[in-house]
């Protein structure tokens, strides 16, 4: 393989603070992610890696602190708002219609891209109609690329656990986003699968040059897949740099192993 | 029309808009017809020629079945060039010696995984200079010389099409029907493989005869997802698909089969027996899952269709009751079974490659669909004997077809003769020599018989017969291998080793099927603490005396092979393994290595002892050994007096 076409930073984290009354989940957090690079975000549990991603997303409104995104500044976004900015994420325990098919589940991913109202695609004439075989052809291409074709129209809570995993990384990408925010996308999957998971996340990488953040417990998986990682403790950033150089960090080892090793 | 390029150019000009090759991407079927299929032959040919592939050279193919993988054979024909489809499931190393063998520079393959296979064989094959893939997915970022994509290759060929209108209708013209078409490599049990040459006029000689005795026509539909590489696939998706003219359909992946399957619908269907046995499985499990009163009805069903429509397949008399009942299953069971199998449509279905449980056999035959069995090889481009459609048997492979000659050697080994036999095995005198007599009699290896209907019964290799010697059956052949499977077409046992030549009488090693027995043991509340403790369990050593007594009942109905009884048995105490070099990784076994390795068990069992301690080592699949001991109890079964004059 060639080296990667890294870029400039596209996302730029400043002097996070995010607090619940008394708890204070994240302080004084700053990074930033480059066009094209495959950014982990690490730590225990409770180091506030979800809280972290949910201020990225617009879910959380953080106390202090600015966040950039290709040169705009948050203020007060929604979710939604932050997704037509290209921004897509998975989520940890799944948030998928597990009564609907494999291929309805990612249409739901292409809700951005729909032009036509509520009403026309009631009518499902014309224009909706050609609309919704153009959003087809593109849920096929995402249904190819992550070879779930098999399971097309199967209910997605009749699949194992890992090939949900896969539908919900599949929704997020329907979206066609510059920006893929990925919150533990290995956790539970058995060993094959988890390998399954890199390579879908380096293709996705690769083939559509999307710039990834992905939070992982599973030390060897990010240190395989990941250009930079970000390390959090107790909601404050501990470590910064290269998989190598932050394995050899000394904070970094206390916090996972805890002292005196 | 005698080579494959020309019958492609004749389909194109007589029916350019008929479907030639369907192909489901993105969830749609997409259809080649004759007439695009044969400018997109053309564009590849100019392109290879382009690239310097000449007349005589080979093409390696590798990868699924995908319309652009076969435009690419025709390609090579259509250049007086030699398509070399290698499989696609193995590893690289196996690549090297036909790459080497066949000298070969150029590859047309499917994908990322493929080329990086063949990509780690340029130091060992150093004359493989090009390679072409056909689906780009992962190959953006690669740079290597030599590789480039198909489109690119169809984009070359086009644009020299302006330079060379006539060259590809010359080239064409050139072929001539005794020129190489395939080279097909064999994988044998010792040794190298070796490269089967078939001549355009074999291959379209046998398809052609397949084609008359099944009555096929332009109309069938096939779906082809065996290997490409295997000649059964190759044959079925292109020398017939050519010679005949029908519609070959590629899957959407190897994960989606069972369900294109059912959107298609063929006519006419090809596999071997695992693939029937995995299709039953599903049926059964979901029908162990439904609720009571479907089980019951399908259980009777099930009872009313074996016994009333294999007479019917067989066009055997039937009383009116009993065929208004199994109408009436029919249209309630069977018909919608057969839909949900994909096989509402069947015409034909064959299986072959390796023997059938009767079981099996029956359960399509009984529920309508008429599976049928066929003999053939790679060196014989599989038609030898096939099964007329009213006289399939599990036990026999069919008569003799138009143009085969069949002749038992005094060894009792199969001799062929046919217009479709293969022209020798590449750079390899020896093999061919061996395989070949000068009277043009190729030598199967297998060993049969013809039953007095005419058809043709396959016991075992050849090599495997051999005779008891002493003993109430003095002198009666030992076909191990058919006893062998008579006992694993029971659900219970997985694995069986018999030992016979040259002894008094025939002993036999069991393995059960942990599975199936541990289930069984569960339901009769019987506990047992691993493999080796339910293997000796008094009640699965009655399970399996069960088995064995019925099996030889069955032998015994057979004068030819009565002698074959198993006198006495042991079920041994740990799985034969691949890992532990008792099987090969194709699951048959070495019979060398377990005679070895369980001397002292043979022993035992011909000493006539009742029991027998053994230690043996296991690898695991992570090199780690560790070692199993057992007391191993041997028991004996009745034997029975041969049926005389009935051979099957």
């Amino acid at each position: 393989m060639t080296a990667k076409r890294i870029g400039d930073v596209v996302l730029d984290v400043k002097n996070i603070s995010l607090a619940f009354g008394g708890v204070k989940a994240l302080t004084d957090i700053s990074f930033d992610v480059r066009e094209h690079e495959i950014r982990a975000i690490i730590g225990p549990n409770g180091a506030g890696k979800s809280s972290m991603l949910n201020c990225i997303n617009g879910v959380y409104q953080p106390q202090q602190g600015l966040i950039t995104l290709r040169g705009k500044t948050y203020h007060g976004m929604s979710p939604r708002q932050v997704a037509e900015m290209g921004v897509a994420r998975t989520f940890q325990n799944l948030a998928l219609f597990k009564g609907m098919s494999v291929l309805d589940n990612i249409m739901t991913g292409r809700n951005l891209r729909m032009q036509r109202g509520l009403f026309w695609q009631a009518l499902n004439l014309g224009p909706a109609r050609r609309e919704e075989s153009e959003q087809r052809a593109a849920v096929e291409r995402i249904i190819d690329f992550l070879e779930i074709q098999a399971h097309r129209k199967t209910p997605v809570g009749r699949l194992p656990y890992g090939l949900q995993k896969r539908v919900d990384l599949g929704r997020a990408l329907a979206m066609e986003p510059s920006l893929l925010l990925l919150d533990e996308p290995m956790a539970g999957m058995n060993v094959e699968e988890k390998q399954d998971m890199c390579r879908f996340i380096l293709d996705v990488n690769d083939e559509f040059g999307t710039t990834i953040v992905l939070i992982e417990h599973d030390m060897g998986v990010v240190m395989d897949i990941s250009d930079r990682v970000v390390v959090l403790d107790y909601g404050k950033k501990i470590g910064d740099g290269a998989p190598d150089e932050v394995r050899g960090n000394a904070d970094v080892i206390k916090a996972y192993l805890g002292a005196g090793h | 029309m005698d080579t494959f390029p020309r019958l492609l150019l004749d389909h194109a000009a007589k029916r350019p808009h008929a479907p030639a090759l369907r192909e489901k991407a993105f969830g749609l079927w997409q259809t080649l017809a004759w007439g695009e299929l044969a400018r997109l032959v053309q564009d590849l040919a100019l392109g290879l020629s382009a690239a310097g592939l000449r007349r005589g050279e080979h093409l390696v193919v590798v990868g699924e079945n995908r319309p652009r993988l076969y435009a690419s054979m025709l390609a090579a024909q259509a250049l007086g060039a030699v398509p070399v489809p290698l499989y696609q499931d193995a590893v690289a190393a196996e690549f090297v010696f036909p790459l080497n063998n066949a000298e070969i520079a150029f590859a047309v393959v499917e994908d990322q995984e493929q080329v990086d296979k063949l990509l780690e064989l340029r130091e060992q094959c150093p004359q493989l200079k090009r390679i072409w893939f056909d689906d780009p997915r992962g190959l953006r970022n690669y740079d290597e010389p030599g590789l480039a994509s198909l489109d690119d290759l169809i984009e070359q060929g086009r644009a020299a099409q302006v330079q060379r209108p006539d060259f590809f209708a010359a080239e064409v013209a050139a072929g001539q029907a005794g020129d190489v078409a395939a080279l097909f490599f064999t994988s044998g049990t010792t040794g190298n493989p070796k490269g089967v040459i078939h001549t355009h006029a074999t291959l379209i000689d046998r398809a052609r005869a397949g084609q008359r005795f099944d009555r096929l026509t332009e109309r069938e539909e096939v779906l082809a997802y065996l290997p490409p590489a295997w000649v059964g696939q190759n044959i079925f998706s292109f020398a017939q698909w050519l010679a005949v003219g029908y519609v070959v359909n590629c899957p959407e992946s190897a994960s989606t089969v069972s369900i294109d399957l059912k959107e298609i619908g063929p006519t006419y269907y090809f596999a071997p027996p695992r693939v029937f046995e995995g299709l039953l499985t599903t049926v059964m499990i979901r029908m162990e899952d439904a609720a009571a009163p479907k089980r019951w009805l399908f259980d009777r069903g099930m009872k009313l269709a074996r016994r009333v429509g294999m007479r019917l397949m067989d066009r055997q008399p039937v009383g009116l009751l009993d065929r208004l009942a199994y109408a009436l299953g029919d249209l309630f069971i069977y018909g919608p079974l057969r839909n949900t199998l994909g096989f509402s449509r069947v015409r034909v279905a064959y299986t072959a490659g390796e023997a059938i449980g009767p079981d099996l056999f029956s359960f399509y035959r009984a529920i309508g669909i008429n599976l049928k069995q066929l003999y053939g090889s790679t060196e014989t481009a599989v038609f030898v004997c096939l099964q007329p459609d009213h006289e399939a048997r599990a036990d026999t492979v069919g008569v003799p077809i138009d143009g085969v000659e069949i002749r038992l050697s005094p060894s009792g080994e199969l001799l062929v003769r046919s217009p479709g036999l293969l022209k020798g095995y590449y750079k390899n005198e020896a093999a061919t020599r061996e395989a070949l007599t000068e009277d043009g009699w190729f030598h199967t290896g297998d060993a049969g018989f013809l039953t007095p209907g005419g058809h043709l019964k396959i016991i075992d290799r050849a090599k495997d017969v051999g005779r008891l010697v002493g003993g109430a059956f003095n002198g009666a052949m030992f076909a191990p291998k058919y006893v062998e499977n008579k006992l694993k077409f029971f659900p219970h046992i997985k694995e069986a080793v018999c030992f016979g030549d040259g002894r008094e009488k025939v002993c036999a090693f069991i393995n059960i099927d942990f599975e199936a027995v541990g289930n069984w043991a569960e339901r009769r509340n019987l506990p047992y603490a691993g493999y080796t403790d339910l293997a000796q369990r008094a009640e699965v050593y009655e399970l399996m005396l069960e088995c064995v007594e019925k099996v030889n009942a069955d032998l015994a109905q057979d004068e030819l092979l009565a002698g074959s009884q198993i006198s006495r048995f042991l079920v041994l105490h740990k799985e034969l393994d691949a890992d532990d070099g008792e099987l090969t990784r194709t699951r048959k076994v070495r019979r060398g290595v377990v005679q070895d390795k369980y001397g002292v068990l043979i022993d035992a069992l011909y000493a006539g002892k009742v029991s027998q301690y053994i230690e043996t080592q296991v690898k695991f699949e992570d090199g780690r050994t560790s070692m199993v001991a057992a007391d191993l109890r041997i028991v004996e079964a009745r034997t029975f007096p041969a049926v005389k004059g009935q051979a099957a």
